[in-house]
């Protein structure tokens, strides 16, 4: 191989351009190219915005665990029981602080406290899955200090793990107990790394995103893959969704609707 | 006039080295932090705010608390505050200066503080803490130095200085208002919804921080030729008196609303604080000590005998420091977060390396303390002889 001087000067200038000014050098060179590559990949799946349905009478304790567990292994969420190396394994009361949940079961008392109607015994225990509700009106994006958590136009209420400051405002603001900080570094704790998604840092707050990371690749979220039917995705907006069909259908209820948030995921009781 | 604070007797740089040291340990033990992560304190996913926060709400309030010897003196043109504006005004300037670092200490990534100035926004409350607080310290550092330099050449301050001395006023109000407001108005957290909460900081902070100051001047009267005077003690005296009975009032406004209208929501709180849920009671002889201490307080230090004796102000000045720290330093935090948004009990007990941080920070806080006091001491004895 062999490369002349004007050759060299030419790959150096534009490394250097590239270097300099990043982005604008794009501009310059291929006009129109960086905003293309933002523009959605082919085949992903877009709403306007985006709703869950949790039906609980197809939802039985093994499936909770499944669904729960699929989030949890497609987003690296470490599961502080099972450490990688049995010298890192922890005392019990400091896993229940330490617990990241993206996806997990509560019963009814615990999902939807001061609801408590007269309700057939066995509903009681029944295993209610939790999540990011993805608020219409989310109070963690309302006080979040560096728009870290936001809202998008699609509804889901995002997090930016790399702009986090670790404040947890929004752990305080959120009513449904819904993030987790990053008490400690997790990496311990992840058995197997799924490489489609980021491990994380101490010192950040995260949750679910509707799994907007695999909306954008075609995919339906992985708890509702994992789930038997008994979660219903997809966008409210849209009269033909399979939510909206859902809904129009069975009486379902949503969590502290009182507080004025507006929560997109609806249980079918 | 900075001289002032390098020279000194041996127990002036005793002193000043015990808090270096305590501090020092503080550093230590936060570096550890810095590398394991929050986790290394007792907070955790239910109760996600600790011993940090809750000292950051309560030195704000110190600091707001330097407005009730400058309202007076300036307003009012009250005299004899004169000689204690200065000490009001650094005591803030070293409580603001703990404020932030508390503020600090709590971040989970303290590396991208910035991005609060880099993405600013305004719809979140700590944007405005953030800017009233640093504005708050600026101006009391603007105000007391250039005060206390003037009078140290016995000119009077500039006319530029006087807008200045005037908006501090309201400053100091809105500090701790924009304070309570970052829990005031969070949905789903009954026992801070509430709206006396704004009045409740300001009513214990107006009780705690003069109850501080009025210590403070007792200690500068032992200690150095400069007298704050004994009306000058006597005036905060009454100054603390009226704030913890009205602060108690309060207390007794919001137990009237929570408990007659038996929303469970807003009752859990008060019952895990005063009665403990199920074995989880950790919190109740505090909680207990605190309310009938401060009541206490307030009734020994209505009666003109308790208060015009300076041995007995002095005691129940300490115990409306420590009244009101357990309620707002240690209640008002854990109280918020427990029970959970799932209505699970989980408590909240400082570690060790997190209880030698936050001494730390106070001994930082103490350090500036007393060296600006050193400074303002000199000069005052300066001017007298």
């Amino acid at each position: 191989m062999g490369i002349d001087r004007r050759e060299f000067i030419r790959i150096a200038g534009l490394s250097t351009l590239l270097g300099l000014s990043g982005k604008g050098a794009f501009e310059l060179l291929r006009p129109g190219q960086v905003e293309a590559a933002l523009e959605p990949q082919k085949g992903a799946l877009e709403g306007k915005r985006w709703a869950m349905v949790v039906n609980m009478q197809k939802l039985d304790d093994a499936t909770a665990s499944k669904c729960s567990e699929a989030c949890h292994r497609v987003h690296n969420v470490p599961d502080f029981h099972s450490p990688k190396d049995p010298k890192d394994a922890l005392d019990p009361a400091v896993i229940n602080r330490y617990e990241i949940k993206w996806l997990w079961a509560e019963h009814f008392h615990n999902a939807f406290p001061g609801e408590e109607q007269e309700m057939p015994e066995k509903i009681k225990t029944l295993p209610f899955l939790l999540l990011c509700n993805h608020c219409n009106n989310p109070p963690c994006v309302r006080v979040c200090p560096t728009k870290a958590t936001f809202r998008r136009d699609d509804g889901i209420v995002m997090m930016d793990m790399h702009r986090c400051i670790g404040c947890r405002f929004c752990m305080a603001g959120c009513p449904y107990a819904a993030r987790s900080f990053n008490w400690r570094d997790p990496r311990p704790f992840v058995k197997d790394v799924f490489p489609g998604y980021p491990t994380r840092e101490i010192g950040v707050v995260e949750k679910c995103t509707f799994c907007a990371e695999r909306l954008a690749q075609g995919l339906m979220p992985a708890c509702v893959e994992a789930s038997r039917g008994a979660l219903v995705f997809g966008d409210l907006l849209d009269e033909k969704s399979k939510v909206r069909e859902t809904l129009k259908k069975y009486f379902t209820i949503r969590r502290k609707t009182h507080l004025g948030t507006n929560p997109q995921v609806y249980y079918i009781v | 006039m900075l001289e002032k604070a390098l020279v000194g007797t041996k127990r002036y740089y005793g002193l000043l080295a015990i808090l270096a040291g305590i501090f020092a340990l503080g550093f230590l033990f936060y570096l550890k932090q810095l590398q394991f992560g929050l986790g290394i304190t007792g907070m955790g996913r239910d109760v996600s705010w600790g011993l940090y926060i809750a000292q950051f709400t309560y030195l704000v309030g110190v600091a707001a608390s330097a407005v009730m010897v400058v309202l007076p003196y300036y307003l009012h043109n009250y005299k004899a505050f004169g000689r204690v504006t200065i000490l009001g005004e650094f005591l803030a300037v070293a409580a603001v200066s703990m404020c932030v670092t508390f503020v600090l200490v709590d971040m989970g990534r303290p590396d991208r503080v910035l991005n609060v100035f880099k993405y600013p926004t305004p719809n979140s409350v700590m944007f405005w803490d953030i800017i009233v607080l640093n504005g708050y310290l600026l101006l009391n550092i603007l105000i007391g130095w250039n005060v206390l330099e003037c009078e140290r050449h016995d000119v009077p301050p500039p006319k530029w200085l006087k807008p200045f001395i005037y908006i501090s006023i309201p400053w100091a109000v809105s500090i701790h208002t924009v304070t309570a407001f970052l829990y005031a108005g969070l949905p789903g957290r009954g026992y801070w919804l509430t709206a006396i909460m704004a009045p409740r900081f300001l009513s214990s902070a107006f009780a705690a921080g003069p109850a501080l100051l009025t210590l403070l001047c007792l200690i500068v009267r032992k200690y150095t030729k400069f007298d704050p005077g004994k009306e000058q003690i006597q005036t905060l005296a009454k100054i603390v008196t009226y704030a913890t009975l009205i602060n108690v009032f309060f207390f007794f406004c919001e137990i009237f609303t929570v408990f007659y209208s038996q929303i469970p929501d807003h009752m859990l709180h008060f019952q895990y604080l005063f009665a403990g849920i199920g074995d989880k009671a950790r919190l109740v002889p505090f909680m207990w000590f605190s309310i009938v201490g401060m009541i206490t307080a307030a009734l020994l230090l209505v009666n003109p005998g308790f208060r015009q004796n300076e041995t007995t102000l002095a005691a129940l000045c300490g115990l409306v420091i420590v009244t009101t720290w357990l309620d707002k330093g240690l209640g008002l935090m854990t109280g918020g977060f427990v029970p959970n948004p799932l209505e699970k009990v989980t408590e909240y007990w400082p570690t060790m390396p997190e209880a030698i941080i936050t001494l730390g920070v106070w001994a930082m806080g103490f350090l500036i303390l007393t060296l600006l006091y050193k400074v303002a001491v000199s000069i005052k004895e300066e001017i007298r002889s």
